[in-house]
């Protein structure tokens, strides 16, 4: 078990800059998780710390030892792939057992490796099968059982669910977590899936076109977004973003709409100045003297949630998330109003969140 | 009524096909058949240009004269089981030498980034432009200045040099996933051990396909084993049954040259039956 460091770490395809200089140190067994949409240069990341893609700036060290220039059989690492990458002509024992065949480990402590592995994987009765035998759920065990054996200092994940239905991987996300929760090593988990991130991650790393927009524990990003594409990414549906003017007095925030919000606490700095509010959709409530009156559009009733589509008076959109089956119908007018903590003030031009 | 009609018409949709792939299959078979037929059968029978479509009863004696003898009764001949142990090494080391250079050179080209890379597939890519009758006769005198006439390498080398299946087998190692790659380089395995634990294994069903065609490809040539081979001691079968016909109909004895046309046709099929198998196996196994 190990820390991961990495330090401003950079990469260049030619002239295109993927990774921005990067600063994360991950703890001794801790699970990080590194989310953003796809192309923002998570598996870049990923495979720099693996060593499988060279780094072109900055430094990479698992527990204390810097790797930039280790092959990746030397980093101590084991990695799990979206697509399984199990050799199709082995065996589920050799597959697991290849590793640590090259690395001469004797033929006895391969068995009892494996046979844990096996067993903390269910996949005991599998053992002489052949991967094309298996199902998607059993292959991608049978690839977290090749990285088991190992015992590396630290896994890493590349978007391992991507390939499963829905209910899979739900399924593999609760035993990934309880896996995590058992053997406790350092992992890094690459996905776009918020809902893999929220519920594995102790922390996450929020990516944008190569760079890091946040890090934090998953309630703090969810609860405290540190720029609009954080707030955007995180929370579904996402967050709703609105002009706003905070009036000279410090005190309210005006809309285009006409309504006036109550600023959640007197910045002085941010006084006559324009700026973007954050509303999440569940923070929004239904209330009679409400600020906000909203036209219905839309309503999608969910079941245990509905979700309407309303119009704020000057056209703008205005998401609301509410619990329970639906109070209103196409057409009707709603009051609605937002209690001063679920408002999130950002910086228009630079997107970063306004401290408060 | 109707229906009968149907009945009768669908029968008729069912006998044309075979018919025509009878017809087809009697007229590839004939030759073979006659040429098995008059292997059976005494040279002044077969000469006199009406043979028996039955078989003759000389069929042990003639086999056993091509087989080991040098004297028939009008030619003198190389014995067949020398020219056929000259034909099987030529095929095997033919066939077994190009898989083994095309599979490494198109390893290094699919796996490998090194400089001019490309230019080094294209310069192998070109090889399939350049068969040996194409340059015949500077290899020739390459082969002639070696000291390479008369002798297995002569044979044999120019012919593996062309690359045939590096193209075969690139495109098939293109299709192994990076991840694959990636996942045995984590797994510590280095280039060597990646070719021989998994590239190798998953390249059977190909080298098994290739194998059948090179092995004929070998056993057939003749124009290059023409101008290499001098001694008897180095014929190989297809050049012998040319060289058994000699001057005109009078002076051959065409029953030698029935049996070792049989003979000759052996190991080309037993390599076809056998690697039958080996396919039906992998395509059964659908590993991938
Ligand atoms: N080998 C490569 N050559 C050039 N550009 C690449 C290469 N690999 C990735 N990129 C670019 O780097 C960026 C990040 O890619 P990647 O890390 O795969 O994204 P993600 O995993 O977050 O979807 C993308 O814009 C992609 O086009
Ligand atoms: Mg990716």
């Amino acid at each position: 078990m190990a820390t991961v460091d990495l330090n401003r770490v950079r990469k260049s395809y030619g002239a295109v800059e993927a990774i921005k200089g990067i600063d994360i140190a991950v703890a001794d067994g801790e699970f990080l998780v590194l989310l953003g949409p796809s192309g923002c240069g998570k598996s870049t990341l990923l495979r720099m710390v693996a060593g499988l893609e060279s780094i072109t700036g900055g430094e990479i060290a698992i527990g204390g030892r810097v790797v930039n220039g280790l092959e990746p059989k030397d980093r101590d690492i084991a990695m799990v792939f979206q697509n399984y990458a199990l050799y199709p002509h082995m065996s589920v024992f050799d597959n697991m057992a290849y590793g640590l065949k090259i690395r001469g480990v004797p033929k006895a402590e391969i068995q009892a490796r494996v046979a844990k592995a096996a067993e903390i994987l269910e996949l005991g009765r599998f053992l002489d099968r052949r991967p094309s035998q298996l199902s998607g759920g059993q292959r991608q065990r049978v690839a977290m059982g090749r990285a088991i054996v190992r015992e590396p200092a630290a896994f890493l994940f590349d978007e391992p669910l991507s390939n499963l239905d829905a209910k899979l991987r739900t399924q593999m996300r609760v035993e990934i977590k309880r896996l995590q929760d058992r053997l406790g090593v350092t992992s890094l988990y690459v996905t776009h899936d918020q809902v893999e991130a929220m519920t594995l991650a102790d922390r996450i790393l929020v990516m944008n076109h190569g760079v890091a927009e946040q890090v934090g524990t998953p309630l703090e990003v969810y609860q405290r977004p540190a720029s609009l594409f954080v707030a955007g990414f995180i929370g579904s549906p996402p967050m709703n973003v609105l002009d706003a003017h905070v009036e000279a007095d410090g005190r309210t925030l005006a809309l285009p709409c006409g309504a006036a919000l109550p600023l959640p606490h007197p910045q002085p700095a941010l006084n006559g100045r324009e700026v973007k509010l954050g509303i999440r959709p569940e923070h929004v409530a239904v209330s009679a003297d409400g600020a906000l009156s909203v036209t219905v559009d839309l309503v999608e009733a969910l079941g245990a949630d509905t979700v309407v589509y309303g119009r704020l008076p000057n056209g703008e959109a205005l998401l609301v998330r509410m619990a329970g089956l639906p109070v209103c119908r196409e057409g009707e007018t709603l009051r609605l109003d937002a209690p001063p903590p679920a408002l999130h003030l950002f910086d228009g031009a630079t997107g970063r969140r306004l401290e408060d | 009524m109707r229906t009968d009609e149907s009945a009768f018409g669908r029968r008729l949709m069912d006998a044309v096909p075979h018919v025509v792939l009878i017809l087809g299959v009697l007229i590839f078979a004939f030759p073979i058949y006659i040429t098995l037929i008059g292997s059976t059968w005494d040279a002044g029978t077969i000469a006199r240009g009406n043979l028996p479509l039955t078989p003759g009863g000389e069929m042990l004696d003639n086999y056993a004269r091509a087989w080991n003898e040098t004297r028939g009764d009008r030619i003198i001949h190389t014995p067949v089981r020398i020219m056929m142990m000259n034909s099987l090494i030529m095929a095997l080391v033919i066939a077994l030498g190009k898989i083994a250079i095309s599979i490494i050179s198109a390893y290094a080209v699919a796996f490998f980034r090194f400089p001019l890379r490309m230019v080094f597939f294209w310069m192998i890519f070109i090889t399939l432009m350049l068969p040996v009758e194409v340059r015949i006769i500077p290899t020739y005198e390459v082969v002639a200045n070696m000291g390479l006439i008369d002798t297995y390498a002569g044979l044999t080398i120019p012919l593996i040099a062309s690359a045939t299946a590096t193209l075969l087998f690139r495109q098939f190692f293109l299709t192994i996933p990076d991840e694959l790659v990636e996942a045995a380089k984590i797994d510590g395995a280095g280039a060597l051990r990646f070719f021989v634990d998994v590239v190798l294994p998953l390249s059977r069903t190909n080298i098994a396909a290739l194998f059948v065609i090179l092995f004929i490809y070998g056993w057939n040539q003749y124009l290059w084993p023409l101008l290499v081979t001098n001694s008897g001691d180095m014929e190989t079968v297809v050049i012998g049954i040319t060289k058994m016909i000699g001057n005109g109909e009078a002076a051959t004895d065409w029953d030698l040259i029935m049996a070792t046309t049989v003979l000759a046709m052996l190991p080309p099929v037993a390599v076809v039956v056998l690697m039958q198998r080996w396919f039906v196996k992998g395509l059964v196994d659908s590993e991938k």
